[in-house]
């Protein structure tokens, strides 16, 4: 089943008088289940592409369908709600909220989901044991490891059980050991749930867990590829 | 809206040295507002009392030329045979005491120092006049029978090098224009509490004022005093058919109520200043935790959090902080009230005639002042809150992912 269709997409941000074209036409299509890596130099517009796909910005044109849906012209607080039921976000840093807990950071979401609170325990405490946090969870970001934080933010992400979860770099500020730990975890989560992944990284290691890789060049695909049988 | 107090109570926590000092900066403003309502409230309830009790009385019944401003001894402008109409007036149940005053002015000359004062002529033995009885310093009180005795105040003593016993020259005017000459002798020395009165006023017992001043069984008012306040209109509505002006003490007083109002309307501008003061420190603390936490707006953006609800996140700080804030203000507002309220604040010689103010002011705190100023200190501060909310639901989502505005 197809979730996103990108149509002739670009992108142009405005700094001053100087405009840059951080997308350059882009189309594609991605179907639901995907494990998919956008792959690129920095600047070659991965984030921009990531960003745009999740909801938090708009294309200067073309149009991005979600789930059928053309969210391309979408205001602030439409796009606020298709990212709370439909999308979940790992980022490079650990982008949990550092007063809350890991429990609470995972119940977050939901909170405002209005699911009751035993639904929500529910939940919790299943995503956690999901990305093996359990023993942790009623500990502050600052006091787990990258890796464990980056698990956390990977619990949360898939909180309101979403059709997409994008993930930009999330291993880059990881050792390779914690790397490998994510990333395994993310395959899991995608074989498991079905949930579709995508997410973007220069880190040639981790271009084997993709059954797809879009390499990216100057705001233009360069390489659409189904991974070969030697998949990691 | 629960999750939103939460996390709001938290970020609080996360800076808690600022946190605290922003409250307290808002704690203080709300103290001294405290203080000051209590002082203005608490001074002029005192210079009511005060003047309600030595000078107008609850009401002031008066012959209808009388010119207060004048102190007429002219018989057309006194009350003839006072002691007929106080008859009728004490009779009325909601009044505790009636007595005739006489009031003229005279110069009291002692050895090389003269001074220009107020004689009051009052029945010695009346109930309205025991806050002159209970302030004798020295010496003694008046017989109503004493032809020689009169009293001074105790600044006005000290003045003029007066002691209890010693002699002194009163020259008063009369009833036809003419000035009486008569040596008295100081009975005693009084003080009322209220520099203005004690300073410019001696008494005489009633007889006595008027055959000095040759008005005879005349006086220049009925001096009323009720049992409660609030019976004023009922009691001047039934002395509404004599042939006289009745005065209340609101009218009388006009000038301390009209004091008031304007005290009133100054002290809001007041409250507005320190309030805006209070209240852009707080707003300081949190555009610093806006720009502080750029990034973790926009992780609430990707989850989903509408502009709306980062605007009440922050709004629920700027809640928080002042309500800590105010609760810590209350408790240093009272502790410092309660002070005062009962050793008073000492402020010397401050009244003038027509205004007497107690030389001490105990500050006075209602609840309704407490609940205005606190209500008034909170809206300001979320008005003025809306400022980092606004700047915080304004952020791009992008943006703020990015760390820059």
């Amino acid at each position: 089943m197809e979730l996103i269709k990108v149509e002739n997409v670009t992108k142009v941000y405005k700094t001053g008088t100087v405009e840059t074209q951080a997308l350059r036409g882009i189309s594609l299509t991605i179907q639901s289940g995907e494990f998919l890596a956008l792959v690129g130099p920095s600047g070659s517009g991965k984030t921009t592409l990531l960003q745009l796909l999740g909801c938090l910005d708009q294309p200067s044109s073309g149009k991005i369908y979600l789930n059928n849906k053309d969210v391309s012209q979408l205001n602030r607080n439409q796009r606020a709600d298709i990212r709370r039921g439909t999308i979940g976000f790992i980022f490079q840093f650990f982008a949990l909220i550092p007063t809350l807990t890991a429990y609470e950071n995972v119940e977050m979401p939901l909170l405002l989901n209005g699911l009751s609170s035993t639904e929500r325990r529910q939940r919790v405490t299943e995503l956690l044991e999901t990305v093996r946090m359990s023993n942790r969870a009623h500990y502050r970001p600052d006091q787990l490891s990258g890796g464990e934080q980056q698990r956390v933010a990977v619990a949360r992400a898939l909180a309101t059980h979403p059709l997409l979860i994008l993930a930009d770099e999330p291993t880059a500020n990881l050792d390779t050991e914690n790397g490998k730990q994510v990333m395994e975890v993310m395959q899991r989560l995608n074989q498991e749930t079905g949930t579709t992944f995508i997410f973007a990284t220069h880190d040639p290691r981790l271009f084997g867990y993709a059954q797809r890789t879009i390499v990216l060049r100057d705001g233009q695909i360069v390489e659409n590829s189904h991974a070969s049988s030697t998949q990691k | 809206m629960h999750s939103i107090i939460k996390i709001a109570y938290r970020n609080l926590g996360r800076n808690r040295r600022r946190s605290f000092f922003s409250a307290l900066a808002l704690a203080l403003g709300l103290a001294l507002l405290l203080l000051m309502a209590a002082f203005l409230r608490g001074e002029i309830n005192s210079a009511l009392d005060y003047t309600i009790r030595l000078k107008s009385g609850h009401l002031q019944i008066r012959a209808p030329s009388y010119d207060e401003t004048k102190t007429s001894l002219k018989w057309d402008d006194l009350i003839q045979d006072p002691q007929s109409l106080i008859a009728q007036v004490a009779a009325l149940p909601q009044v505790k005491d009636a007595t005739p005053r006489l009031y003229a002015t005279a110069i009291l000359v002692s050895q090389n120092k003269s001074i220009g004062v107020q004689v009051f002529g009052i029945d010695p033995q009346a109930t309205a006049n025991q806050p002159y009885r209970d302030g004798i310093v020295s010496g003694q009180f008046l017989t109503p029978d004493d032809r020689e005795g009169l009293l001074l105040g105790q600044p006005l003593a000290q003045k003029l090098g007066l002691q209890t016993g010693n002699r002194v020259n009163l020259s008063v005017n009369t009833a036809n224009g003419d000035v009486n000459e008569q040596v008295f002798i100081v009975r005693g020395i009084f003080s009322t509490g209220t520099n203005a009165f004690d300073n410019a006023t001696i008494l005489l017992p009633l007889a006595k004022a008027q055959a000095i001043t040759q008005s005879d069984n005349h006086a220049s008012v009925i001096f009323i005093l009720l049992k409660d306040s609030r019976y004023t209109d009922q009691v001047a509505n039934a002395l509404a058919n004599l042939p006289y002006k009745i005065l209340t003490w609101q009218t009388m007083n006009d000038m301390i109520i009209q004091t008031e109002d304007m005290a009133n309307a100054y002290m809001m501008i007041f409250y507005l200043i320190v309030l805006a003061i209070t209240a852009s420190v707080i707003v300081n603390t949190l555009i610093m935790a806006v720009f502080e936490r750029m990034r973790e707006i926009g992780i609430l953006a990707a989850i989903g959090w509408r502009a709306r609800e980062i605007l009440l996140l922050f709004l629920a700080e700027t809640a928080l902080l002042t309500i800590i804030g105010i609760g810590l203000g209350l408790i240093i507002g009272l502790m410092i009230i309660t002070y005062f309220s009962n050793h008073g604040f000492y402020i010397g010689n401050m009244g003038i005639s027509g205004y007497l103010i107690g030389n001490m002011i105990y500050t006075e705190l209602t609840f309704s002042d407490t609940l205005k100023l606190s209500l008034i200190t909170l809206l300001i501060t979320l008005i003025a809150g809306l400022y980092p909310a606004i700047l915080a639901a304004r952020l791009e989502p992008v943006n703020a992912l990015h760390g820059s505005q």
